[in-house]
């Protein structure tokens, strides 16, 4: 399976990710062999398969809920420790909307 | 006190019979754990403070004659994928260098709770992607038993630590098999209980269909008093199992007579011949203790590396999405808009292995190639499920090697993403069907490289894999 630089590109957009020209060519290579290996399953005849989305055991459907109380949780400040910037409360980024 | 080859039983002992507190031990196992380190790079950064505090509440409960917990005085490392309040948990990722959490993940406060004490957080590839410990962005771990090769990975590190005795117990997390590979690789003895069976809360998420915490221990008795320690339903957590945790110490009693043990074929074809004959040596203990050893198929088992890597991928890409340079620590500078900085932030931030899946499970999941691959996946999940339901109307547990081949040497496999992949072979298969599974050590190569044995076994049934391996040690292993 070939992948071309503009669906490096595609994809790389996608997952916001940025990558160098260097990476660009290299990705090209290695998910191409990576995806071509992929392919083995459809050997498989899966039609009549139902998919696995989870892990499942033995529990009612109603199991993991809980009361609709409220109950403790981070203040504030401790969700905004780690935060490169931030400010009044909130998490600040470059500006989105221009007035 | 021997600190290099402490057990729970051993620190107990010395403290019931006041031949050390545990503030002394504690500052022991630091002085030693830090002296030790820079061999092999596993600690990524210790917490004394914490360490000692946790210290100073077992011997108060100690001097109170109170109850002291199961785990009073041990020393623990913790794989820095795991949320610890207060101290640093960088994931092995630039990203996270400066991550400081904010709360503790619900299998470290069930261990502290227990009288453990946390030494340190312990080196790991990258958001624990990677089989060898070196995706991380703080220099690889060397192995323990021969310096010149990878400890395993993604849990390099708390399986190394083990093996250099710079702590007792230790806690890793599996996706794919980073638990039992490196335990293999270092020659202890590493658990990947059953999905759901430890809550997650605080683990930071790679691939969440598939991520489990799980033990580490220089002894099965170790690593299954750990599990019990951290397992069992936490409201925290929704994927966590209600299943009653049973007292597995209690089943380790020797005897598997009877026990009907399945040897896949697919798993032995084309294996390394050390690493076959070292299994093959502990199947005949096995057979010797009085279990009964079956040939089973597991059909599907060349599909599991395809299906896991669609899977996992496609996972890691939504969960990797939230390390944008907004809410954790890095953020690029200079960045005009917001999209730009979401870019420069993850271009500059992420090591290669993680760009290299987040491209693959993006591209999986995006318009046109969700069936083909994603979903395609999912039902050849249920495929590889399926083969160990059936097997298990035969057998109680199935055993196979742990790794196609022992520890490589740093590098030989770092340029070659597929082959490294392709090494996961044996322990994927137990992810996908969340069944329970376990390295054991079962001799070493000519070389002197440890080889593990992989045990599996029914959901929720690790007692019965426990019994099984702590039989094989006390026979000696693959020498008994």
């Amino acid at each position: 399976m070939k992948i071309t630089e503009a669906e490096v590109r595609y994809v790389a957009d996608l997952a916001n990710l940025r990558l160098t020209e260097d990476e660009i060519g290299r990705f090209c290579a290695e998910l191409g062999s990576i995806l071509t290996y992929m392919d083995k399953l459809n050997e498989l005849d899966t039609g009549q398969v139902e998919p696995m989305a989870q892990v499942l055991y033995d529990a009612e459907e109603t199991a993991t809920l809980r009361a609709d109380r409220e109950g403790s949780s981070l203040a504030s400040e401790a969700a905004l420790a780690n935060a490169p910037q931030a400010g009044a409360g909130y998490f600040k980024v470059p500006r989105v909307i221009e007035r | 006190m021997e600190i290099a080859s402490l057990t729970i039983d051993r620190v107990r002992e010395g403290l019931l019979a006041k031949r050390f507190s545990a503030v002394e031990l504690a500052r022991e196992a630091l002085r030693f754990a830090e002296a030790e380190n820079p061999k092999t790079n596993a600690y990524l950064h210790f917490c004394p403070e914490r360490a000692l505090a946790a210290a100073q509440r077992v011997d108060e409960r100690l001097a109170a004659g109170d109850d002291l917990g199961p785990l009073a005085g041990v020393p623990v490392a913790v794989k820095d994928v795991i949320l610890t309040r207060g101290v640093r948990t960088t994931c092995g990722s630039r990203l996270l260098s400066d991550y400081i959490p904010p709360y503790d993940a619900t299998a470290v406060i069930r261990l502290e709770e227990a009288g453990g004490v946390i030494l340190g957080k312990t080196n790991c590839d990258e958001f624990a992607m990677g089989s060898s410990t070196e995706n991380s962005a703080f220099g690889p771990v060397r192995n323990p038993v021969a310096l010149d090769c990878v400890p395993g990975g993604s849990s390099g590190g708390s399986a190394a630590v083990i093996a250099q005795g710079t702590a007792a117990i230790s806690l890793g997390s599996d996706t794919g098999g980073s638990i039992r590979q490196p335990a293999s690789f270092c020659g202890v003895v590493g658990v990947t209980p059953t999905y759901g069976r430890v809550s997650r809360y605080g683990l930071v998420a790679f691939a969440s269909s598939l991520d489990h915490i799980g033990p580490f221990g220089r002894t099965v008795r170790d690593a299954a008093l750990l599990l019990r320690v951290i397992a069992g339903r936490d409201p925290m957590d929704s994927t966590s199992a209600f299943a009653p945790v049973p007292d597995y110490l209690a089943v380790l009693d020797g005897n598997v007579r009877g026990m009907k043990l399945g040897l896949p074929r697919e798993y032995f074809k084309g294996l390394a011949s050390e690493t076959g004959d070292r299994i093959a040596r502990g199947v005949k203990v096995l057979n010797r203790l009085g279990c009964e050893i079956r040939d089973i198929s597991l059909p599907h088992t060349d599909y599991a590396i395809a299906c896991y890597y669609i899977i996992c991928t496609a996972e890691a890409s939504s969960n990797l999405a939230r390390y944008d340079g907004v809410r954790y620590t890095t953020r690029s500078c200079g960045s005009e808009t917001l999209s730009d900085m979401y870019r420069n932030t993850r271009g500059e931030g992420f090591g290669a292995e993680c760009k290299r899946r987040i491209m693959l499970g993006t591209y999986v999941l995006s318009a046109g190639y969700y069936d083909a691959y994603y979903l395609k996946a999912q039902k050849v999940r249920t495929l590889v499920a399926k083969d160990f339901s059936e097997a298990f109307r035969q057998v109680d547990a199935i055993v196979t090697p742990v790794s196609p081949f022992p520890a490589f040497k740093l590098g030989e496999k770092v340029d070659d993403p597929l082959a490294m992949y392709l090494s996961d072979i044996y322990t994927i298969t137990g992810d996908l069907a969340g069944i329970p599974c376990m390295s054991v050590p079962c001799g070493t190569t000519a070389e002197g490289l440890p080889v593990g044995m992989q045990i599996l076994t029914r959901h929720f049934d690790e007692a019965r894999m426990f019994r099984l391996a702590d039989a094989f040690e006390r026979a000696g292993g693959a020498e008994g």
